[in-house]
């Protein structure tokens, strides 16, 4: 077992504990990125009357949903799995936002899969009403917890309220562009509009957040804020925003898709940036103070890793499996 | 905190509000009891999936198509629940039991992730595929779909039980003090992922699984047939889960049995409390047990039970033999769980089990004479025992989990120092209430779908649904199945 031994003493690279913090924080990017459209759409299903309309966009992100906020799981599990404290104080912290979130989860997840299962407008209409509140508020909780967690900041204050509609309106600015994409044209060009307008309200709304923790150092992030790299992130999603419109109003919706989702990224490496070293603000923790011990990291990673490859595979063929526009029906089996 | 913005005078004026270690182990006992009927839905149901879905495409025969569709429905409404109620319990470690969560974090995080990226994936990836991709990949694509699904759901609870099990029997770590506070270090992975509980538990969860599913589809068929006796796929369902019954719940039993003797060992006070065990001594095997007083409910001291006893049985189980083996009782140790709640929970679990035994032995006797479908004794039988197999299933949980109290991690943390130590009772309180009314609407909800599910396949064979009473139209002789 001299393996396991030289497992015990030393990470498997020094750099390890920094590899982890990305990890988490790569499926903290997936999970905004991929369920960011899934709310996007459920907000965006609340201005279709249409039977039909509604369908289509149930349609679009009906064989995906489930995998997509599979990634929530895997961010928090991986987070307790590399740095046990910060999880546990992240959520004993937040307590009512934490729960807040999951249960509003549950209405989005449930709304569509129960309005199908009976043909009564009724119980149709409330399973609406649980689909697009639940949609709304995921986001907006989750974005303001995280802006709590990176800023040190109360719930009631700008810098976590402005990083709830952060990720509202990126999750609209995504969600549109994904249907769009996915659906035809009258539907797409209607959609697109929305899509647009929640593009420069993010992109205002970042520039209020940042300006508002310079101002105010929320979190001792001013400096970060002031530093190159997150200049960069922010010349870059004024890029992909701007750039992505120009690109849905000349009807080219893939491209415009592919800057979309490049937003959300953006913001989720700013967040990245905004933590590091630091990982839990209030109480001053770094990555390396809070991390596990060797062995534990070292396994996780020989284990993880690779299971972390395949999920990604799974998702290319998934993605493949329901690539390309909704046409009728959509893929009913 | 959120208290200035909450109606905290509301609650606070209100006679009920809880502790915050009360209010969370409420909380997490009650949505976890809600959580696991649909996660072992999940189990029990995916080998069921994957022979319907075998079956389905690689004959032409319509009892399969039927049953894969029907079937595949309620999986897929029961891993929305699942999923939905089980997001909320993963971040319960750390919103409720924190310090849980940063004592255990480096035994049980690893699991839990590797479940969330291992299996919980792997559910979700392929059940898109198995609901809406049947056109759009091969047959034995479509096949593996269903296959990996299943795959998916059994690790899932390997992954889970690794972590409970771990709690149960803790090994292969030591307490170093990190950032101020004893956190467990993992030191020997191997031990800490096979502890002596896993395969005990592991087996049997998932075969309590496969029971529960079992009689619910045979509940669900036994329902159908009644109504509709020519219905050839539900007959063809009817049998297969009494088949499946036969193995199983003997297996349940034989293996239960086992698994008593190694609870005996591993933690004595546990035992102690499914038998009302309290001077340690030989101890007696109460078969049956009545209160003398309402008292003895919720206390049930040996002495205070009209009991039925085998003596020295209760020594002959736990030493596995010896009838006049030393047991040791509840009152060597200071503190003891709810006693009542374990030993009841004991008895009702182990006699469904033999219930089951029952049931199934008549329904093969019925398949071995060839009337399972004839007798309306039977099929009424099996309608009221469909929902049996969770009541069973629910029980055992609390033996397992009220009986290790008042330790989280057997002999090394206790439940009391795990809970969070910042949640007031306002928010613990506010939460257990919403959980509670939007689960009780959640199982309101699932239990209408399968009513609908139900209903319209009834419509759909052109069987009588909109009352209780007996299909009146013309009953064909029953076809010979298989």
């Amino acid at each position: 077992m001299t393996e396991l031994v030289l497992l015990v003493d030393a990470y498997l690279v020094d750099a390890l504990p920094e590899i982890w913090f990305g990890a988490v924080m790569f499926a903290l990017a997936m999970y905004v990125v991929l369920d960011g459209f899934d709310f996007g759409i459920g907000m965006l299903y609340a201005t279709r009357d249409d039977e039909r309309e509604k369908e289509t966009l149930l349609t679009a992100f009906g064989p995906v949903w489930d995998a997509n906020e599979v990634w929530v799981v895997a961010f928090g599990t991986m987070l307790l799995a590399a740095f046990p404290r910060v999880y546990s104080r992240v959520l004993a912290d937040h307590y009512l936002l934490a729960l807040g979130f999951v249960l509003a989860l549950l209405f989005r997840g449930l709304g569509p899969e129960m309005r199908e299962q009976r043909d009564d407008e009724r119980w149709k209409r409330y399973w609406d009403y649980s689909f697009i509140g639940g949609s709304f508020l995921a986001p907006l909780l989750f974005g303001t917890l995280a802006g709590r967690w990176i800023f040190d900041a109360p719930t009631l204050s700008l810098p976590a309220l402005l990083t709830g509609v952060g990720l509202v309106t990126v999750s609209v600015a995504t969600g549109a562009a994904f249907l769009t994409a996915k659906t035809r044209p009258r539907l797409a060009s209607d959609l697109r509009t929305y899509g647009i307008v929640a593009t420069l309200v993010y992109l205002i709304g970042v520039v209020a957040l940042l300006t508002t923790v310079v101002v105010t150092d929320a979190g001792g992030a001013a400096e970060t804020v002031l530093s190159l790299p997150v200049g960069a992130i922010v010349l870059l999603s004024v890029v992909a925003g701007g750039g992505g419109s120009v690109l849905a109003l000349r009807g080219k919706y893939r491209a415009w898709l592919v800057s979309a989702l490049g937003l959300p990224a953006l913001l989720s490496l700013l967040v990245a940036l905004l933590l590091y070293p630091t990982i839990y603000p209030p109480t001053g923790l770094t990555v390396r103070e809070a991390v596990v011990s060797p062995l534990a990291l070292n396994l996780v990673t020989i284990l993880g890793f690779p299971a972390l490859l395949l999920v990604l595979w799974y998702f290319k063929f998934l993605y493949g499996v329901f690539s390309g526009p909704i046409e009728g029906e959509g893929y009913k089996s | 905190m959120f208290s200035t913005v909450l109606p905290d005078v509301l609650i606070q004026g209100w006679a009920l509000q809880l502790s915050p270690e009360l209010a969370s182990r409420a909380q997490f006992g009650w949505t976890i009891s809600v959580h696991i009927i649909f996660a072992s839905l999940s189990v029990g149901l995916a080998p069921f999936i994957v022979y319907f879905t075998w079956k389905d495409v690689r004959t032409d025969d319509e009892r399969f198509t039927r049953l894969r569709s029907f079937w595949v429905k309620v999986f897929a409404a029961g891993f929305v629940m699942g999923t939905v109620t089980g997001i909320p319990m993963s971040f319960q470690f750390g919103t409720n039991f924190p310090q849980f969560a940063e004592v255990a974090g480096e035994l049980i995080g690893g699991p839990l992730a590797f479940e969330a990226k291992m299996a919980f994936f792997l559910e979700a990836v392929f059940l898109g595929v198995l609901l809406f991709g049947q056109e759009r990949v091969s047959d034995r694509t479509y096949i593996l779909s269903s296959v990996l699904v299943g795959v998916g759901a059994w690790l899932s609870a390997f992954w889970i039980l690794i972590v409970n099990a771990w709690m149960q029997t803790p090994q292969g770590f030591e307490m170093i003090t990190r950032n101020g506070m004893e956190v467990a270090k993992l030191t020997d992975p191997l031990a800490a992922f096979f502890t002596p509980r896993m395969p005990w538990m592991y087996v049997h969860m998932v075969n309590a699984s496969v029971i529960s599913v079992a009689l619910l589809v045979a509940g669900v068929s036994a329902y159908i047939v009644w109504k509709k006796r020519d219905a050839a796929a539900w007959n063809t369902a009817l049998k297969l889960a009494v088949i499946i019954l036969l193995v199983t719940a003997p297996l349940q039993a034989v293996h239960g049995d086992a698994y008593g003797r190694h609870v005996a060992d591993t933690q004595p006070q546990k035992f102690a409390a499914m038998e009302a065990h309290y001077e340690t001594g030989t101890a007696d095997l109460h078969l049956l047990a009545f209160p003398k007083s309402i008292d003895a409910i919720t206390d049930p001291k040996a002495e205070n039970l009209f009991t039925v006893s085998l003596p020295g049985v209760g020594s002959f189980l736990a030493s596995g033999g010896d009838f006049d083996a030393e047991v040791l009782g509840l009152n060597e140790y200071e503190e003891n769980p709810p006693v009542a709640m374990v030993f009841w929970s004991f008895r009702f679990m182990v006699g469904l089990g033999f219930l089951f035994i029952g049931l199934a032995l008549w329904g093969g006797y019925l398949i071995y004479n060839g009337r399972l479908s004839e007798s309306n004794r039977f099929l009424k039988t099996m309608i009221a025992a469909s929902p049996l197999g969770y009541a069973a299933l629910l029980t055992g949980w609390y033996v397992t989990e009220i009986g290790r109290q008042p330790w989280v991690i057997q002999g090394e943390l206790r439940t009391s120092e795990a809970v969070s130590s910042t949640l007031s009772g306002t928010e613990a309180t506010l939460t257990l209430v919403g959980f509670v009314v939007i689960y009780i609407g959640l199982i309101l909800v699932a239990l209408h779908v399968l009513r609908w599910l139900v209903e319209d396949e009834l419509r759909e064979l052109g069987a009588k649904v909109s009352d209780d009473d007996r299909w009146y139209g013309p009953v064909p002789k029953v076809s010979d199945d298989d």
